[in-house]
C-alpha cells in the first residue's frame, strides 16, 4: 500500500525517456500514436474485445466523451495545473464553441473548419471578458465566479431566441470530406482520428509553453503569486493568457462536438460537465499531461464500460473518485517533483 | 423590465426574499464554518440539505405515520411533531457532515494532500449521496404532509405573514444569536477560531484538531439541518436534486457576505434572498441567476473579500 501510493510512474517514465537515443525515441512515439491509431478496431479484434462498450457504440465512445473529454481536461489542466487557478465553469468554453458551430452552420452555412477559427476566438474573448475582472481575485473567490460564469452562459442559451432556447439547435452538419476522410455518422473512426490530431496538436503546444516564458511564468504564480509579482512577473498578464489559452482549447472542443452530435441542446453544458473535468485533471495528475490524459480517459470511458449496471454507474463513479483521492491524492502520475525544476533551471 | 413591482409589491417581495435569504444563510454556515477552519469548499454540504429535507419527510411520514393527505394537527400534537421532526433532521444532517469529514476530508488532511485532492473526494461523496437518494425514491418528486395549517397573523400592504413565512424567518435569527454566542464566547468556540486562524499554533497551545474540525462540521450540518426542516415545512415537497441550486445558492452567499465568516454568511444570505425575489419579479425570473452572479462580480471588484470579508493576508491559497 505505501508503496503504491508512494510510486512515481511519471519520475520512473521519464528517467527511461532520458536514457533513449533519438531514433528510439522517435520509434516509440510512433508505434504509441499507430496503438492508439488503432483504438476504434479493438472492440472487434478478439484480445481486446473486452474493451467493448456494452451499449453505446465503441467507436463513439472513442470520440464522445473519451476525445473530448481529455482535449477539454488538456485545456482545463493550463489553466488549474499550470498556473493553479480553480475554474468551476470551463464548460462555459465548450458550450460558446459548440454554440458558434451551431449557429454559423445552421444559419448561415458555414463548414466545420471555417467555423473553428471562429469559435475559437469567440471563446478566447469570452476568456478575456470574464477573465479580466475575475483573475484579479484569490483562490475561492475565483471559483465562486466562473462557476457563476458556466451557469450564466447556459441560462443566457436557454433564454435566447438565436440558441433554439431549451430545445437547443437541431441539424448541424457534419465537417466536409477533407483529404480523403468521411467525417459522417458512418465513419466515426475517421471522426476518432481527427481527434486525435487535435490532442497531439494541443499537447505540443501545451509542451512548449510549459518550457519557455509562459510555463515558467505560471509555475512561478501557483507556487507563491506574491513572489512572482515581486521578481517582476506580470501576473495578471500571464493568469490572463493561461485562462485563455485553456479557454480556446475548450473552445475548439465544442466546435468539434457540436459537429459530431448534429444537436446541441443547454442540458448539455450543465455544471456537472466542469466538475467531471475538473475530476480527470485531479484524478490523473494535476499539472502533469499524460496523467492528465490517463485520467481522463479513464473517467469518461468507465461510466460508458459499466452502463450493464446503469442505474448505480453514477453511484459507482462517486465511490472510485473517493477511493482514488484517499489512495492517491496526487493522482494516477503526480506531476514532475520539484526538484527536477530546479535541475533544470541551474543548467 | 417591470418596474412597477417594486411600488406595488415591495412589502411582499421583501417579506419573500427575508424567509428564503435566512434559509441560505443557514445553509451557508455549512460553507463558511468548514471553509473558516479548513480553507476548503465543503462541496457534500448541498447533498447534506437534500438528505435533511428527506429525513424531515421520512420522519413526518413513516417514523410518525402521517399519510400525504392527513389533515393539519394543532396544539400541543403540531409543536410536539415539527419539533420532532425539526430535531431529527438536524441530527441526521450532523451525522452525515461528520461522515463526509471522515471519509472525504480526514485521511487527506492526515498526508498533507493538496486542496483539489479534498475537493474531488467531497465531489466524489456528493455524487455517491445525490445517486442512492435518486435511486431510492426513482428520480420522483416527493410531497410531505400539510401538517402545519397554514394559517396568517395578518397582511401588511400585500405581505402576507403566514405562519410558515415568520419560522423561517425567526428560526434561522434564534440559531444565529446561539451559534455567534458559542463561537464568541464558549471554549469550544473560542477553540475554532484559533483554528482558524492558525492551526500549528493552535496545536500548541494543545487544542485537539481533529476534535475541532469535526465540531465546525457537526455545527455545519446542524444548521443546514435546521434550514432543510424549514425548506420542507415551507415548500411542503422535496426531489433528489434539491441540494443543487440550494447549494450553489448558499455559497453564493457565504462568497457574498464573505466566506470564513459567521456574520458574513448571514448577511450575505439575507442579500442573496432580497436581492433573487427582487430580481425575478423585475427581470423574471429567468433571469435570477444572471443577475445575482453579476452583482456578486460587481461586489467582489469593489470588496475583494465579499462584504464582510478578512484581511487579504489570510485569503492566501
Amino acid at each position: 500500500m505505501a508503496n503504491l501510493t508512494r510510486f512515481n510512474l511519471r519520475d520512473k517514465g521519464a528517467e527511461i525517456w532520458a536514457g533513449w537515443s533519438r531514433p528510439v525515441r522517435t520509434i516509440f512515439v510512433v508505434v504509441c500514436v499507430a496503438v492508439v491509431g488503432l483504438l476504434p478496431f479493438a472492440a472487434s479484434w478478439g484480445p481486446t474485445s473486452f474493451l467493448n462498450t456494452p451499449i453505446t457504440s465503441f467507436q463513439n465512445v472513442l470520440v464522445y466523451p473519451v476525445g473530448m473529454f481529455i482535449m477539454m481536461a488538456l485545456g482545463l489542466n493550463i489553466v488549474v495545473g499550470k498556473s493553479g487557478l480553480l475554474d468551476l465553469g470551463y464548460v462555459a468554453f465548450f458550450a460558446i464553441g459548440a454554440y458558434s458551430q451551431g449557429i454559423l452552420s445552421t444559419l448561415y452555412g458555414w463548414n466545420t473548419w471555417e467555423v473553428m477559427p471562429v469559435g475559437i476566438g469567440f471563446a478566447m474573448a469570452a476568456g478575456v471578458l470574464l477573465g479580466l475582472p475575475a483573475l484579479r481575485l484569490r483562490g475561492d473567490y475565483l471559483a465562486i465566479i466562473t462557476l457563476g460564469f458556466g451557469e450564466i452562459v447556459r441560462i443566457v442559451a436557454i433564454n435566447l431566441h438565436i440558441t433554439g432556447g431549451p430545445n437547443g439547435i437541431p441539424g448541424i452538419p457534419n465537417p466536409p470530406k477533407i483529404f480523403g476522410f468521411n467525417f459522417d455518422l458512418m465513419h466515426p473512426q475517421d471522426f476518432f482520428w481527427l481527434v486525435i490530431t487535435m490532442i497531439l496538436l494541443v499537447v505540443w503546444m501545451v509542451r512548449r509553453f510549459t518550457v519557455r516564458r509562459p510555463g515558467r511564468a505560471w509555475e512561478a504564480i501557483r507556487q507563491d503569486e506574491d513572489v512572482a509579482a515581486l521578481m517582476g512577473v506580470n501576473t495578471l498578464v500571464y493568469k490572463l493568457w493561461s485562462f485563455v489559452i485553456g479557454a480556446a482549447v475548450g473552445g475548439a472542443a465544442g466546435v468539434l462536438y457540436a459537429s459530431k452530435v448534429m444537436v446541441i441542446s443547454p442540458d448539455m453544458f450543465k455544471f456537472d460537465v466542469s466538475i467531471l473535468i475538473l475530476a480527470c485533471v485531479v484524478f490523473g495528475g494535476i499539472g502533469n499531461i499524460w496523467g492528465v490524459i490517463l485520467g481522463a480517459s479513464i473517467l469518461a470511458y468507465l461510466p460508458e464500460r459499466i452502463r450493464f449496471i446503469s442505474n448505480a454507474r453514477q453511484l459507482v463513479f462517486g465511490l472510485v473518485l473517493i477511493l482514488m483521492m484517499n489512495m492517491r491524492p496526487d493522482g494516477l502520475l503526480p506531476r514532475k517533483k520539484r526538484e527536477k525544476i530546479t535541475e533544470k533551471g541551474a543548467k | 423590465m417591470n418596474f412597477s413591482v417594486i411600488t406595488s409589491q415591495f412589502w411582499s417581495l421583501a417579506l419573500q426574499g427575508l424567509s428564503l435569504g435566512l434559509i441560505y444563510a443557514l445553509v451557508s454556515l455549512g460553507y463558511t464554518m468548514v471553509y473558516g477552519v479548513l480553507r476548503l469548499i465543503n462541496f457534500a454540504n448541498s447533498e447534506v440539505f437534500m438528505v435533511g429535507t428527506f429525513a424531515t419527510l421520512f420522519i413526518e411520514t413513516h417514523v410518525l405515520g402521517y399519510a400525504i393527505n392527513a389533515p393539519s394537527l394543532h396544539g400541543f400534537k403540531l409543536i410536539y411533531t415539527l419539533f420532532f421532526a425539526f430535531v431529527a433532521s438536524m441530527v441526521a444532517c450532523a451525522l452525515l457532515a461528520i461522515l463526509v469529514e471522515l471519509v472525504a476530508y480526514r485521511r487527506l488532511r492526515a498526508r498533507g494532500a493538496n486542496r483539489l485532492a479534498s475537493l474531488i473526494s467531497a465531489i466524489g461523496v456528493s455524487i455517491f449521496l445525490l445517486e442512492s437518494m435518486r435511486i431510492i425514491t426513482i428520480s420522483r418528486p416527493m410531497t410531505t404532509p400539510r401538517l402545519l395549517d397554514k394559517w396568517s397573523f395578518g397582511t401588511f400592504h400585500g405581505a402576507n405573514f403566514r405562519i410558515d413565512t415568520m419560522m423561517a424567518i425567526i428560526f434561522p435569527i434564534l440559531i444565529f444569536i446561539v451559534l455567534d454566542q458559542f463561537v464568541g464566547r464558549s471554549r469550544l468556540g473560542k477553540s475554532i477560531r484559533a483554528v482558524s486562524m492558525s492551526e500549528e499554533n493552535s496545536k500548541l497551545m494543545g487544542i485537539n484538531i481533529n476534535r475541532v474540525i469535526t465540531l465546525t462540521f457537526c455545527i455545519g450540518g446542524l444548521t443546514t439541518g435546521a434550514a432543510a426542516f424549514l425548506y420542507t415545512t415551507v415548500y411542503e415537497n422535496t426531489v433528489f436534486n434539491v441540494g443543487f441550486s440550494m447549494g450553489i445558492a448558499a455559497f453564493t452567499a457565504a462568497v457574498l457576505g464573505g466566506i470564513g465568516n459567521l456574520r458574513g454568511a448571514f448577511f450575505g444570505g439575507l442579500a442573496l434572498g432580497l436581492l433573487e425575489e427582487f430580481a425575478s419579479a423585475i427581470l423574471g425570473s429567468q433571469w435570477k441567476a444572471v443577475t445575482v452572479f453579476t452583482v456578486l462580480v460587481v461586489v467582489l471588484l469593489f470588496r475583494p473579500n465579499g462584504l464582510f470579508g478578512e484581511a487579504v493576508q489570510q485569503t492566501r491559497t
